[in-house]
């Protein structure tokens, strides 16, 4: 018997009975989520921008690599997608399209359709999120209704910037991925 | 191993175990805010245990309908009865590729399996890149606590070591200034990587793909830049939906640091172009434990670490004192079904006050079963020892469902609004380092009937 077939035979000889799956049912939420989400960013280290202030910090010159995958902004951008993501190393800014946001928590749902190259929001230096205040759902259960059966091979909830507390608990923004992340709200 | 004797040695350096203690009952008090501020938290933990007692109950099938689905989307499946064959599919895997060097995220089921000593003997150079993790890799040290790899550490320990490996400036404890170091180390190795590891978080029955955690983002920083992506993940780590990822996302952050959610949760479900993800599914005594009704359930554990947090004996004992992969209250019922002699005292590492029970997102109900361990434990030894005399004592609280029942609701109850000194048992070494508790002017019982009164 190869191991496949061991573990599920010693998985059926125990002949457990079947405990029914539960439903999960329609909680409330606050009425703003909004509010929530924006507070939520706050919370997990992000920050709420208004387009006034992205385009100053666009035109500030501060990031010398740009790349947008988001129309209005492509301008701005100064590389193109790369063959090899390996390539995007020097990357400084990454301005990417999110599908929706969730206010409990401030995650951006983004997929492999928005992304170009998966590592594109990780490797980057700094991250700025473009989202639709419409899109915005209250919790994660109508996240996950919202994705519904959408077939993507790679899709990601980001909710703040890298961060880590692994030395004493000190929290620092900027482990592996973006040192930042900048929520635009349209 | 023996947990008292190596409490005690953690202890030995008081300040150190003070604010071990302290550090982690601030991130249980995270935990209380954070599921507070959702009214729903106690049906959440309700229907994550009700789905994990489900998938438990149909594990066979959830496991071919996850094999049928990832297979579909381009993965390839392989399945390990133990370590040594979890560690020789990840091997051959490396082998084929030409492999000799892996960047790996944090994985307590590589730990389990030992995976780093096995593919270091076999010339391959292992990079755990979550921080905590690292760190304790450059110490040759396992992880001390699931969530917290690197808590019972000091930052001027930590920057004595980037010190000697990262050549940071010798002296310089900030916190932010070694974390950069570790970025910029770790950048070249996620650049140079060929072959990603990761746990898995949560396996999707019904779409063949899986969820990984991180706050760091080291494991996308891993796997996207590598040609190959091999996830190791236990058998219990399915759930039947989709949907159920918003009960589980919403419960897992918010009981292992107080956050809301983490800040990156990966879902994948096929390689992008020319590569590779590879899924090795583990049973390494999980069907054992899955056959023990009585500590079945344990099978449900996410791993947030709460129940770590929230223990008396944990803070103060330190991860290690446990000697076993997980630690804590959690590790306390899964160890001794690895190996009952190696563990053996591992469920007398506890108060049996209960809090464990209370934090845990899938209402496991930890401290009972650290007690049915107890019974066969003591069944299992016949000689008689200072621990089995302790035991009897214990059995005398214990011994009938009532009396167990409202010693641990004393426990509960006392936990945070009596001084320290009385929130331990002294039935067993654990009264050593305690004051012993001025006698009571009566009983439970009478204050308790004349509290009714009042
Ligand atoms: S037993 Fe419960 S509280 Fe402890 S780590 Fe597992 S899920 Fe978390």
């Amino acid at each position: 018997m190869n191991s496949r077939e061991q573990i599920l035979s010693d998985i059926r000889i125990l002949k457990i009975d079947n405990s029914e799956l539960p439903t999960i049912p329609q909680f409330e939420y606050e009425a703003d989520i909004i509010e929530s989400f924006k507070t939520s960013i706050k919370t997990n280290k992000g920050e709420i921008i208004s387009e006034e202030a992205l385009m100053d910090l666009l035109e500030s010159g501060e990031f010398v690599n740009v790349y947008s995958a988001s129309e209005p902004y492509s301008k701005y951008s100064n590389c193109s997608l790369p063959e090899d993501p390996h390539e995007l190393k020097n990357l400084d800014l990454a301005i990417i399209e999110g599908y929706f946001g969730v206010g409990e928590n401030g995650a951006i749902w983004l997929d492999d359709s928005k992304l170009g190259h998966r590592v594109l929001p990780f490797i980057t230096e700094h991250l700025v999120i473009v989202v639709d205040k419409k899109t915005i759902v209250p919790n994660m259960h109508e996240a996950y209704e919202r994705i519904g059966q959408a077939h993507s091979g790679f899709g990601v909830f980001i909710a703040g910037p890298s961060k880590t507390a692994d030395i004493e608990q000190s929290l620092v923004i900027g482990a592996h991925g973006a040192k930042s992340l900048r929520v635009l709200l349209i | 191993m023996n947990h008292p004797v190596q409490a005690a040695k953690f202890l030995e350096d008081k300040s150190n175990a003070k604010w071990h203690d302290e550090t982690l009952w601030f991130v249980r008090d995270k935990r209380d805010l954070s599921s507070k501020s959702i009214p729903e938290w106690e049906k959440l933990r309700e229907l994550a245990s009700g789905i994990k007692d489900n998938v438990l109950s149909n594990l066979d099938s959830y496991l071919v309908e996850f094999e049928k689905n990832a297979i579909k989307n381009g993965i390839k499946i392989h399945w390990a009865k133990d370590a040594e064959e979890h560690n020789q599919i990840v091997l051959s895997i490396l082998k084929e590729k030409d492999c000799k060097a892996i960047v790996k995220s944090k994985s307590i089921l590589t730990e389990e399996c030992h995976l780093n000593p096995y593919l270091e003997e076999n010339g391959v150079e292992v990079v755990d890149t979550d921080l905590g993790e690292r760190i304790v890799q450059f110490l040759n040290q396992p992880p001390s606590h699931i969530v917290l790899p690197a808590i019972h550490l000091k930052k001027e320990h930590i920057s004595e070591i980037f010190h000697e490996k990262l050549q940071t400036e010798k002296g310089n404890n900030d916190p932010y200034y070694l974390t950069q170091a570790a970025r910029k180390h770790l950048r070249e190795k996620f650049l140079a990587a060929k072959m990603a590891i990761t746990g898995v978080n949560f396996g999707v029955a019904e779409t063949g793909e899986f969820v990984v955690c991180t706050n760091e983002g080291n494991a996308d920083m891993g796997v996207h830049l590598a040609d190959t992506h091999i996830a190791c993940m236990g058998i219990e780590k399915l759930i039947p939906k989709r949907e159920h990822l918003g009960v589980f996302l919403r419960l897992l952050a918010r009981s292992a640091t107080g956050q809301s959610i983490t800040n990156y949760n990966s879902h994948f479900r096929s390689p992008s172009e020319g590569k590779e993800i590879h899924i090795i599914l583990l049973d390494n005594g999980r069907t054992k434990q899955l056959g023990r009704e009585k500590f079945r359930n344990s099978l449900k554990c996410i791993r947030c670490g709460a129940c770590m947090n929230t223990c008396p004996i944990y803070r103060r004992s330190g991860g290690y004192s446990y000697g076993s992969v997980v630690p804590g209250p959690i590790g306390s019922i899964l160890s001794p079904g690895i190996d009952l002699k190696k563990h053996s005292t591992l469920p007398f590492a506890s108060t049996l006050c209960g809090s464990c029970s209370d934090v845990c997102p899938v209402k496991i109900n930890i401290h009972e079963q650290l007690y049915e361990w107890r019974q066969e434990i003591t069944k299992a030894q016949s000689s008689i020892n200072a621990k089995s005399i302790a035991m009897k004592i214990a059995n005398g609280i214990f011994s009938t469902p009532f009396a167990y029942k409202i010693s641990g609701q004393i426990m509960r109850g006392s936990l945070k609004i009596l001084p320290e000194s009385v929130t331990y048992s002294n039935l067993n070494t654990w009264g050593k380092e305690r004051d012993l508790p001025e006698l009571p002017k009566q009983s439970f019982k009478d204050w308790y009937k004349n509290k009714g009164n009042e």
